[in-house]
């Protein structure tokens, strides 16, 4: 077992293993808003004064950069071909904290190599020491690489909308991840909600159903914690135009606030 | 007496790293695993034939004697097991050494009654299976299959009926896989089948495909008589990402072959990872009281922030 005990930071080097809590944010379905929502949980952590990381696993399909307007000379691919080093990688993004972002457009990362495999754990071992918290924003799906980047991380998020089909995915990603890694605890955000209370309704919908059909392999149906939802709010939309975070754009907005909740939310159920 | 079996594509099979015989020969180790490296051997020594069982063979000074006598000696195993040199090929030439080796290097490998491979070729395959589903995470399936109350076919029909089940078996088993798969005769009358690159959602249609085939197969022994004869099959998947080992992936199968002969035989039982499908019933249970969500009927409304929420 690694130590992780917390430490000054004034002292050496060989007493401080402070290692990240490290937390994968997945959803099964693309599209609600996952990477924005991660941006913007990373810039609401920052602002409690941790050092955050987001880590975009979503190697093939990046856009954490599109989200942020960056406009990367490296990343991690240069980093996986050994074009570029670690640190070159680590950019620090608006909203105060830091990213190291993906390619697109790779073919050859939809699917779970060995050597992606590999190199994923090096990256992630060698910045774990380096940050308060790790965000990992993982692809769309359940392939392998999103199901490896989740298995990296100590807790995970599983965003959903109340689309039916997003919940029917983030339903099937709870699942897996209660069978295939023995997820005992989950997180829930729910975004684009158009009614206060119905993330919370979702939520007990979800455990409701998971309660009934879902055991991990120890026969315990996983539990799912709310953490809060995030309101649908123009300023979202126009945040996303203007590639900049909600957080910074329009901090006080309905969705702002949600993301600050569920950033506090976070902390207090460590 | 420095000693190399080499196979076909060149690699060499087993070899004393400890004989000295590198530097003797100014070959270096990576020599050995280049291609046609057999040949450079045997230009260095006249006769580097080695029997089967190379590693457990004194090394001999005398190398020219002791050499042509285990060249006879492989020829004369070779012509048992019905080999025959192809022809055109000069006795004594590179390419007849290097045919007599390949040669050498199928007997050893294949299982003699039926010609599938053997439990030698078996334990290498199933190793380096364990190694690739480790490092790629390929699902592989593990099966072993097992010809029921095949005591009772020696004890009524005699032997050699016997072992006309046994290669009646043996053909089916590998009609029904594909080239890639390995099929092994690993005991009297029992067989292993390697998948490769099978997933579990696969798993049980193949091992019953397998079962069925063998089942509706019957075995002409002398006599005319028509035997049924059927089989048993436990399998298991090797567990992805993880490295286990060869005789815990084979305990896990022969407990399901076990399993299935408790059960009545003619009949297959898996070793299934856990699988996750989304039922319709619980799409239904997801969706009942649906109509409370309504994602879109605030759409593009500033919301206003919730004051009481939790």
């Amino acid at each position: 077992m690694m130590a992780s005990m917390t430490a000054p930071e004034t002292s050496t080097p060989a007493t401080t293993v402070r290692l990240a809590r490290t937390v994968a944010i997945t959803s099964g379905k693309g599209g609600v808003g996952k990477t924005f929502f991660s941006a913007n949980l990373a810039a609401a952590l920052a602002r409690q004064g941790l050092k955050v990381l987001v880590l975009d696993a979503d190697l093939g399909l990046a856009n954490l950069d599109v989200v942020l307007n960056l406009y990367p000379k490296i990343t991690l691919h240069d980093v996986f071909t050994g074009k570029a080093q670690l640190e070159e990688a680590i950019l620090p993004a608006p909203g105060g904290f830091s990213v190291l972002l993906a390619g697109s457009g790779l073919v050859e990362y939809s699917r779970l190599t060995p050597e992606i495999r590999d190199q994923l754990v090096t990256i992630f071992e060698a910045v774990k020491p380096r940050f308060d918290v790790i965000l990992i924003d993982t692809g769309a799906g359940i392939s392998d690489v999103v199901l490896y980047a989740v298995s990296m991380a100590h807790e995970v998020i599983v965003v959903a909308t109340p689309e039916p089909t997003s919940m029917t995915d983030a339903y099937a990603t709870i699942k897996v991840l209660s069978t295939q890694q023995s997820r005992e605890n989950l997180h829930l955000v729910v975004n684009q909600v158009g009614r206060a209370g119905d993330g919370r309704s979702i939520c007990n919908q979800l455990q409701q159903v998971v309660e009934r059909f879902v055991q991990g392999p120890n026969g315990v149906a996983p539990k799912l914690s709310y953490l809060g939802d995030i309101p649908l709010d123009t300023s979202v939309r126009e945040a996303v135009q203007k590639r900049q975070l909600v957080l910074e754009l329009h901090p006080g907005c309905a969705a702002s606030q949600g993301v600050v909740q569920v950033a506090t939310r976070l902390l207090a159920r460590s | 007496m420095p000693l190399a079996l080499s196979d076909k594509f060149g690699r060499v099979l087993p070899f004393s790293p400890h004989s000295g015989c590198y530097s003797t020969a100014r070959l270096e180790r990576r020599d050995l695993f280049a291609p046609r490296c057999a040949s450079l051997f045997l230009r260095h020594w006249s006769f580097a034939i080695a029997s089967i069982d190379t590693a457990s063979m004194p090394l001999d000074d005398s190398c020219a004697y002791a050499g042509e006598l285990r060249l006879n000696k492989a020829l004369n195993l070779l012509a048992q097991a019905g080999w025959v040199a192809p022809l055109g090929l000069e006795p004594g030439s590179d390419a007849w050494l290097q045919s007599v080796i390949d040669g050498l290097c199928d007997v050893s490998s294949r299982d003699a009654l039926t010609g599938l491979a053997n439990r030698r070729q078996f334990e290498g395959a199933i190793a380096r299976e364990v190694d690739r589903v480790a490092r790629n995470g390929e699902p592989a399936l593990l099966l072993v299959a097992d010809i029921d109350h095949f005591k009772r076919v020696n004890d009524t029909w005699g032997h050699a009926a016997g072992d006309e089940v046994i290669k009646s078996v043996a053909a089916c088993l590998q009609d029904c896989v594909r080239p890639m798969d390995l099929v092994a005769r690993i005991g009297g009358e029992e067989f292993a089948i390697i998948l490769p690159n099978c997933p579990p959602t696969f798993g049980q249609a193949v091992s019953e495909r397998i079962r069925q085939k063998v089942a509706a197969r019957p075995v002409a022994i002398v006599g005319g008589q028509q035997l049924a004869v059927t089989v048993s099959i436990g399998g298991a998947f090797a567990p992805q990402w993880v490295r286990s080992s060869p005789a815990f992936w084979c305990e896990r199968a022969d407990q399901q072959l076990y399993r299935a002969k408790a059960e009545g035989r003619n009949r297959t039982c898996l070793d299934m990872p856990p699988l996750t499908v989304v039922s319709a019933e619980e799409k239904g249970m997801l969706f009942s009281g649906f109509g409370q969500f309504d994602p879109i009927s605030d759409s593009g409304a500033d919301h206003s922030v919730p004051k009481t929420s939790e």
